[in-house]
């Protein structure tokens, strides 16, 4: 049923999977994800950097690599703390770009950061998944980025929460950048200790 | 030992790990990923957090072996050893971890000095019990069996 909605509304893609782009500048942690994506039906590209992740985007103005861009890419998954252009970072430079601010951007994190979480769901993340990244939380993630391929309607309906939280906040992207001196390396986000499902989904609160 | 008594004692070392805190979950969740078309997953996984590991713990020494310690340096080191661990259900490195980091914000080089050693020993004895884990189903393969699913009710 999902795979039927799918072909019809990713009508630049032959193929009814989706084409996922996994940045991570861990190796064991793009393997997972990798593996994580390929079980849940997926193609699947991985780059070990923003940057990379950039040019694989065909954004670094190098047109040189024009031949990677006909993989059309239907999801971007990045681990938000890597040297370099960092997720947050990546994610603001996609939303920026004509050319692909309608791909979904998932943030990965292993540090439970609210602050650092509603920047980047204001930032136009689609989700942000606490790591380590399980099986199900492909499995959601997947569906979700499915039923989001249909119907601009649902499309606005998933999006409307986000809306609310950029209102409330009355904040342009340039105003975020002061997050970037929140360390990242918050030790009082005690990622281990949160027992059940470690979903951010901002939707999902009432 | 026949293939039977192989297996039960595979289970039995499994769920060992578990109990003694060694492993959580997400190892499960690596074995879930384990399937007849990639049925070397798990130790490939595991092999690149050695590696990965290996290169973290040297750098880490070298760190605070320095006459000033730049934390600058150290946090990310542990950080990332951090959540590698954590990827591959490898808990009391994780936790170490997490002490670690902690001793890194408050720029304590003693403290970090411990803990160094602390996460050491919990790494070498993960590396320890994987790598007897993993003799362990190879042997089960080579006998023509099948590795048994560790139920645990997580």
């Amino acid at each position: 049923m999902a795979l039927r909605d799918l072909s019809s509304s990713l009508s630049s893609s032959s193929s009814p999977e989706l084409h996922v782009l996994a940045v991570d500048d861990s190796f064991v942690d793009r393997k997972v994800i990798e593996r994580l994506l390929k079980i849940s039906a997926c193609k699947v590209t991985t780059v070990e950097s923003g940057t990379r992740a950039l040019q694989y985007l065909g954004l670094d103005g190098d047109n040189g690599s024009s031949g990677l861009k006909d993989l059309k890419v239907n999801l971007i998954v990045t681990d938000y703390s890597m040297p370099g252009l960092t997720g947050y970072e990546l994610l603001k430079k996609i939303k920026e770009s004509s050319a692909l601010r309608e791909i979904p951007v998932v943030i990965m994190s292993s540090e439970n950061i609210q602050p650092r979480i509603e920047q980047c769901m204001i930032e136009g993340a689609e989700e942000f998944l606490l790591k380590p990244v399980k099986l199900a939380d492909v499995k959601r993630l997947k569906e979700l980025i499915m039923r989001g391929g249909e119907a601009e309607e649902g499309k606005t309906k998933k999006l409307s929460p986000k809306r609310i939280l950029q209102n409330d906040i009355d904040s342009s992207p340039s105003s975020s950048s002061t997050s970037s001196s929140s360390s990242s390396h918050d030790v009082s986000s005690l990622d281990d200790d949160t027992p059940s499902s470690k979903r951010i989904k901002l939707e999902s609160r009432g | 030992m026949d293939l039977v008594q192989k297996q039960k004692s595979l289970q039995d070392y499994t769920k060992s790990l578990f109990l003694e805190g060694i492993l959580d979950s997400q190892f499960l969740q690596l074995q879930q990923l384990q399937d007849e078309s990639n049925p070397d997953f798990v130790s490939q996984v595991v092999t690149l957090f050695f590696q990965d590991s290996d290169r973290i713990l040297n750098d880490l020494s070298l760190s605070l072996d320095q006459q000033v310690v730049d934390f600058k340096k150290v946090d990310p080191h542990v950080h990332q050893l951090k959540g590698s661990s954590s990827s591959i259900g490898a808990q009391r490195v994780k936790n170490a971890c997490v002490v670690f980091r902690s001793f890194c914000e408050q720029q304590n080089v003693e403290a970090c000095h411990r803990c160094l050693q602390q996460v050491k020993q919990e790494y070498y004895l993960v590396k320890n019990r994987l790598e007897t884990l993993f003799k362990l189903e190879q042997q089960i393969v080579a006998s023509g069996g099948m590795i048994p699913a560790v139920e645990l009710g997580f």
